[in-house]
């Protein structure tokens, strides 16, 4: 992964994976009896643990794509579930950035708050990418956030995300804690005018 | 110029507009539980910072605890794990924890409704998806990810972009047999697993406003399996009588001046929506999944469709259904076997979902090769269930009547299919493993659906069975 400063996401290389099909949910990308634990850090390990068992070919078994940053995916990738676990443990195994179809609202909020932008491309866009990462595995995969497009090969591919998500990682301003304690009192103020806060 | 709820609480709530454009949201309630806290938590102290609003916070244990014996430490080192931490932070950052000691732990989204800690015109936030239960009671209510929890906890605040909003209006009347489980199913089915992507869904039209309040949650509950985050239904005298009394809700004068309130929230006529969807209360029949997604349903009088008479882009996910499931398309979903049945979770887990499940339960006894478990959602809801004798129905017709948690919905306490075992559950996901078995299979549906197919061994019509 290379990003131009600590926390700025503008662009992000690296060799891609292709993960084909739809409505991909969380509890497939970590299944529930992993997420017993009180921190993160096992959670790379077992990044599609019951459907790398399941299927041989699963692309996270191969080789081939070993060391891959840029995920490319379906419709739908990351519904269900809320769990953090799920980017958590795509990032730990080396997802830096995704390209889809579209995305579970959760799961592409939980991205960014790790730093990991999810882009959304056309239908035909995503299965040239697939296609051509799957003919080519080491070639590098540009995603360019804040040009928003992809580049791969000889061509470069529209990929979009929301203005406000985008701005965040791009600005570096992703990690939310920092800039909302900026707001000091203008949060109990904001509180006290409620009726169910200042009371009735 | 006449205003939706949505667009009433976001601004009441907007702390500012952030430089990357979206909104710094004040949130009015943050509920926790043990799975999606504990390294928030720890966050929280590598950045040596406090709770900002503690007494906006409550928490639970729910999803890990198991349901039969709940004397600790627990059996699984793992789960006692996690509720020591839990356990831990509560205490050390001087936060309500309504634990096993209290007579109202529970299922998260069914305690705070029960509890009246979730109240309209709030913005409410959990660790977990099914947040957009409490939109029921008129909230916008959403579920988040760790790092999230950890900025709410620092902060009481998110940054978050304003959903668009559409109107899913459900008119008609429902048919005796047929549920909330049934509406919210067959929404889904209808608007797709993605189409409330982007959206918060408005729940209207004379079904929803008929429903009572536990009706609401159940489809409320189901919001983010149609892909929207959110989803409300206005507050009105349901609402406001459903909160009457509740311990945390406002008393006495304090109590009529909030439902003034609570009323004055709710959407007005000719605010502007982004989009409605109309869906007739009269057709639908009782509902059942039959593949990996909760979109993925018929009437349990029809039969299992053909990935060829799906939209091309679906039938891939189709055929991995059809596989996974051991089903062949045209098969009548109708007396498909089962091996266990589970009444309980978030969706389905209140005392109303007991009741009709018992009054199933007395039409016969569960098939000698089933596993039935009833699990209620709170210690509160077992109480009251068990003050009416509804446990001893559901054990005299071989159900176990378990204790509070979240139990068979997912596979992390003891409550688990195993292998290609075939369930029948009152919960809200059917997704490949979702249950605890990798190679396990759900078939979602309500829980009068359950209780007859637990009875009959097989998905049966309850229509049939309450005749």
């Amino acid at each position: 992964m290379s990003t131009t400063t600590d926390f700025k996401r503008r662009q992000i290389s690296g060799r891609g994976i292709p993960l084909p099909g739809n409505d991909i949910d969380t509890d497939r990308i970590i299944p529930a009896r992993f997420l017993k634990e009180v921190t993160f850090e096992t959670m790379g390990e077992h990044a599609f643990e019951d459907a790398k068992k399941q299927n041989p070919e699963h692309p996270f078994n191969s080789r081939l794509y070993k060391g891959a940053s840029v995920l490319v995916v379906g419709q739908n990738f990351g519904c269900g579930s809320s769990r953090e676990h799920a980017p958590q443990a795509l990032m730990r195994w080396g997802i830096a950035a995704v390209v889809g179809g579209s995305f579970g609202e959760i799961f592409f909020g939980n991205c960014v708050m790790l730093g990991i932008p999810c882009l959304v491309a056309s239908q035909e866009d995503l299965e040239w990418l697939q296609k051509a990462i799957s003919r080519t595995p080491q070639a590098p995969v540009a995603v360019d956030v804040e040009k928003q497009e992809v580049r791969c090969a000889d061509r470069v591919i529209k990929a979009t995300m929301p203005d406000g998500s985008r701005n965040q990682l791009v600005g570096g301003t992703w990690d939310s804690t920092a800039v909302l304690l900026e707001a000091g009192p203008a949060i109990e103020t904001t509180a006290k005018k409620l009726p169910y806060v200042a009371g009735w | 110029m006449a205003r939706t709820l949505l667009d009433k609480v976001w601004e009441a709530h907007t702390v500012r507009t952030l430089p990357s454009g979206q909104t710094q949201l004040l949130i009015g309630l943050h509920l926790i539980h043990e799975v999606t806290t504990p390294q928030a938590f720890q966050m929280l102290k590598d950045s040596k910072l406090k709770v900002r609003m503690p007494e906006r916070t409550f928490g639970t244990l729910d999803h890990i605890i198991p349901t039969t014996d709940q004397t600790r430490p627990y059996a699984d080192p793992l789960a006692e794990e996690m509720a020591v931490h839990m356990i831990r932070n509560m205490k050390e950052f001087k936060l309500p924890l309504f634990d096993m000691s209290t007579g109202k732990q529970g299922i998260v989204h069914v305690i705070g409704p029960e509890l009246g800690l979730s109240q309209p015109g709030m913005t409410i936030a959990c660790g977990d998806s099914h947040t957009s239960t409490h939109g029921a009671v008129g909230a916008i209510a959403f579920g988040i990810g760790t790092t999230q929890v950890r900025d709410v906890l620092a902060t009481q605040c998110l940054a978050m972009a304003k959903p668009k909003l559409r109107q899913v209006r459900v008119d008609g009347a429902l048919a005796r047999g047929v549920y909330a489980k049934d509406v919210i199913l067959t929404i889904i089915n209808v608007l797709g697993v993605k189409g409330g992507v982007g959206y918060a869904y408005e729940y209207a039209g004379g079904v929803i406003e008929r429903m009572t309040m536990e009706e609401r949650l159940t489809v409320c509950n189901m919001s983010i399996e149609g892909g929207a985050r959110f989803g409300y239904v206005n507050p009105d005298a349901t609402t406001i009588e459903y909160l009457r009394g509740r311990q945390y809700a406002p008393a006495g004068a304090a109590f009529d001046k909030a439902a003034a309130w609570w009323k004055s929230t709710a959407t007005e006529p000719g605010a502007a929506i982004d989009d409605v969807a109309r869906i007739n209360g009269d057709a639908i029949e009782p509902v059942v999944t039959w593949g990996i997604n909760p979109g993925l349903s018929v009437g349990v009088s029809q039969r299992i469709p053909a990935p060829e008479s799906a939209p091309e882009a679906d039938r891939s996910t189709l055929r991995e259904a059809l596989a996974h499931m051991g089903f062949q398309a045209g098969q009548p979903i109708k007396g498909a076997k089962i091996d266990v049945a589970f009444v309980g979770s978030c969706t389905n887990g209140r005392l109303s979902d007991l009741r009709v499940a018992a009054e199933v339960a007395k039409k016969g006894k569960v098939a000698k090769s089933v596993r039935a478990l009833i699990v209620p959602g709170s210690q509160q809801v077992a109480r009251a269930a068990e003050a009416e004798g509804l446990h001893e129905i559901f054990q005299a017709a071989g159900f176990q009547w378990r204790k509070a948690g979240c139990s068979m919905c997912l596979g992390m306490n003891p409550d688990q299919l195993v292998g290609r075992e075939m369930s029948a559950s009152s919960s809200n996901r059917n997704f490949i493993g979702r249950q605890g078995s990798p190679t396990g299979r759900t078939l979602l549906m309500s829980p009068a659906m359950v209780a007859a197919a637990a009875i009959t061994g097989a998905v049966a019509d309850v229509r049939e069975i309450l005749r």
